[in-house]
């Protein structure tokens, strides 16, 4: 009897109801499931946590680079030429992929410190141009062989196939020759 | 024709009253296999040994190998020179996965000359593909656990292809890697897959198998099998013929083992992994080098970046090997009777040897403009090509069954 009644006539059932939610609760419960699996693969707490560098800048000379690791990655830090930085500059308003105003690539009035991730935007290459003996691209910044993306004395993209400029990260000046790699600039007030 | 199967022991019976194995395995040797197969055909068997013999040499490297970013280069030296045939295990297993990528793109080539993907064997096919895919992503993170400098590389390179994708893409590399670069969480998970994706292909490879045998071989004459007389059972026929054929293919393979173990590897991959110094050159392994032109030959397409560009065309390079099926609506499947179609098969093969060439090139001057006209060729093939041919082309008259041309020719000698 009860049978009869859950089949009904035509049309919807108790039965269906429950086949629908029994399917949707599983489907909610298979999918918070894949959740945690998923998101455990992104980083963890210690691979976060160790992600800031500090770097002594004394040492280094105008017209020189040193490479530093930070989170796994090589961090250029230039200190640039008077001419390297007019050259940038005087690019401001040149044709690029992805533009940005030399201003906006160093730290209010600190137009010599250039600090950006070495690591080309196209696929992931370590740029050449560090050392002085290295080829510099056909704007004295950097050059990717990997496929070819030259990169300015600012370190925008100008040719090839990366599409973006080398990225700047978050760093701040503890002392004039000091820097934090992985932390905010204090605000304007510094 | 079909041969008695022999009586069975008492214990089978007993068996097979329960779980009917040995009916089921009486089912392949007996399976009706058109008796006109060539040497062409060897190849499937060649790559199912291939599978066999990567999934043992792996089984056993696996206790040997460590993955950690410290110890993962160490062990592999160690395999080569401590642990009792280490270096034997080892190389089978990295020159097996160039032969596995070799007899399986023959294999392939071969569906495309015999038309073996058109129905109803468009199932057969695209687990094919699938296969493919997942051949693809074994090879390359089995070629990130020696941890050299060829190694790390292709994983940030390959990687990173996924940065290209609008908005999400830098998220999704970062959960790749499981931090801000390729590191140890990123070695770690891609030996886990890299243990877990071989098994998945096996039982790809069986539905491959399965889906083939339901509608039957294909043959080179590409016309259906019309009569018991136009078969011969699998056992003992072409049991014998694989056979005798892994063995000389064994005799391939293990040539490239004892006697030239590195010639398709890279000596940059016995420098350790540096996170700081890209190579002077870095190029895939040689099966993956078409693929790699592809990538770096496309430019910027109208508002897609060439980055996002060349991702696509890599990517849409195999995919559109789904559609086969579809952009080829030829009735007739084998090229021999296919006069156009030939032409424009042989000219798609060297057009792929050509893509290899460029993918090992440095990407300037002359081979950029090689592999731009060779990618473009690539395309223009299976999206223009192919389907006008199939659509205008008059193919060569078919003969009227499997055993007729065979009987003639048997008379004519
Ligand atoms: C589809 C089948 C497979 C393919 C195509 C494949 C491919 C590869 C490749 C290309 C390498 C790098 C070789 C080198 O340069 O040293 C490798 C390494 C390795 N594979 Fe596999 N593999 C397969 C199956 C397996 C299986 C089933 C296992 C174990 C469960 C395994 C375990 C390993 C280990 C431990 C290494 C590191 C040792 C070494 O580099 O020789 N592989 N694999
Ligand atoms: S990774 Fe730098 S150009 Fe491709």
């Amino acid at each position: 009897m009860a049978e009869a009644e859950a089949h009904g006539h035509g049309g919807e059932t108790r039965r269906d109801f429950i086949y629908l939610l029994g399917g949707a609760m599983g489907a909610i419960g298979a999918a918070a499931f894949a959740w945690p699996l998923i998101d455990s693969l992104s980083p963890a707490a210690d691979t976060k946590a160790a992600s800031t560098t500090e770097v002594d800048l004394s040492a280094i000379k105008e017209g020189q680079a040193v490479t530093v690791k930070w989170r796994g990655s090589p961090v250029f830090i230039r200190y640039r030429t008077k001419d390297e930085i007019a050259r940038a500059v005087k690019d401001d308003k040149a044709s690029m992929p992805d533009p940005q105003p030399d201003a906006a690539r160093h730290q209010d009035g600190k137009p010599q410190w250039l600090v950006m991730l070495g690591v080309c935007t196209h696929l992931g290459c370590i740029p050449l141009g560090q050392s002085s003996s290295d080829k510099k691209g056909d704007f004295g910044g950097w050059f990717c062989p990997c496929h070819g993306s030259h990169y300015d004395t600012a370190g925008r993209i100008r040719k090839g196939p990366a599409p973006k400029n080398l990225p700047v990260p978050d760093y701040r000046f503890v002392t004039d020759t000091r820097i934090v790699v992985g932390e905010k600039p204090k605000k304007a007030a510094a | 024709m079909a041969m008695q199967p022999a009586p069975q022991p008492r214990w089978m019976r007993w068996v097979d009253s329960r779980l009917p194995i040995f009916g089921s395995m009486a089912h392949f040797n007996a399976y009706p296999t058109p008796k006109n197969l060539n040497y062409w055909w060897t190849f499937g068997s060649f790559a199912a040994i291939t599978l066999v013999v990567m999934l043992v040499t792996g089984i056993v490297l696996a206790m040997h190998y460590t993955p950690h970013v410290d110890h993962a280069f160490d062990s592999i030296e160690r395999i080569m020179r401590d642990v009792n045939h280490g270096w034997l295990l080892r190389y089978v297993h990295a020159n097996g996965a160039a032969m596995f990528f070799l007899v399986v793109y023959i294999h392939i080539f071969r569906g495309l000359y015999y038309g073996s993907y058109k129905a109803p064997r468009e199932l057969v096919w695209w687990f094919g593909i699938i296969i493919l895919l997942c051949m693809m992503a074994t090879a390359f993170m089995g070629y990130v656990l020696p941890w050299g400098q060829m190694s790390y590389w292709a994983a940030k390179v390959i990687t990173n292809l996924f940065s290209a994708i609008p908005l999400v893409g830098e998220g999704i590399t970062t959960w790749l890697w499981g931090g801000f670069a390729v590191d140890n969480p990123t070695l770690n998970r891609f030996f886990s897959l890299h243990y877990l994706l071989p098994f998945v292909i096996v039982g790809l490879v069986v539905m491959h198998i399965w889906s083939f045998h339901a509608v039957g071989n294909g043959n080179p004459l590409g016309i259906d099998v019309k009569s018991p007389k136009d078969t011969l059972p699998f056992h003992p026929y072409y049991t014998v013929k694989d056979v005798f054929c892994i063995g000389i293919f064994l005799l391939v393979f293990a040539a490239f083992v004892f006697f030239a173990p590195n010639f398709m590897g890279h000596p940059d991959n016995y420098i350790p992994a540096d996170s700081l110094v890209t190579p002077a050159h870095i190029v895939p392994e040689w099966y993956f080098l078409p693929f790699y032109a592809i990538l770096r030959a496309t430019p910027d397409i109208l508002f897609i970046n060439a980055k996002l560009a060349g991702v696509i065309a890599m990517f849409g390079s195999i995919l559109l090997l789904f559609l086969l099926p579809w952009l080829d609506n030829s009735k007739v499947r084998s090229a021999n009777y296919r006069p156009a179609y030939r032409v424009a098969f042989w000219l798609f093969v060297i057009d792929c040897i050509v893509l290899g060439f460029c993918g090992a090139a440095a990407p300037e001057g002359i081979w950029l403009d090689i592999s731009r006209i060779a990618t473009a060729w690539y395309f223009f093939h299976f999206l223009i090509l192919v389907p006008i041919i199939a659509r205008t082309e008059r193919p060569k008259p078919l003969p009227f069954s499997i055993s007729e041309p065979v009987v003639k020719t048997a008379a004519r000698a």
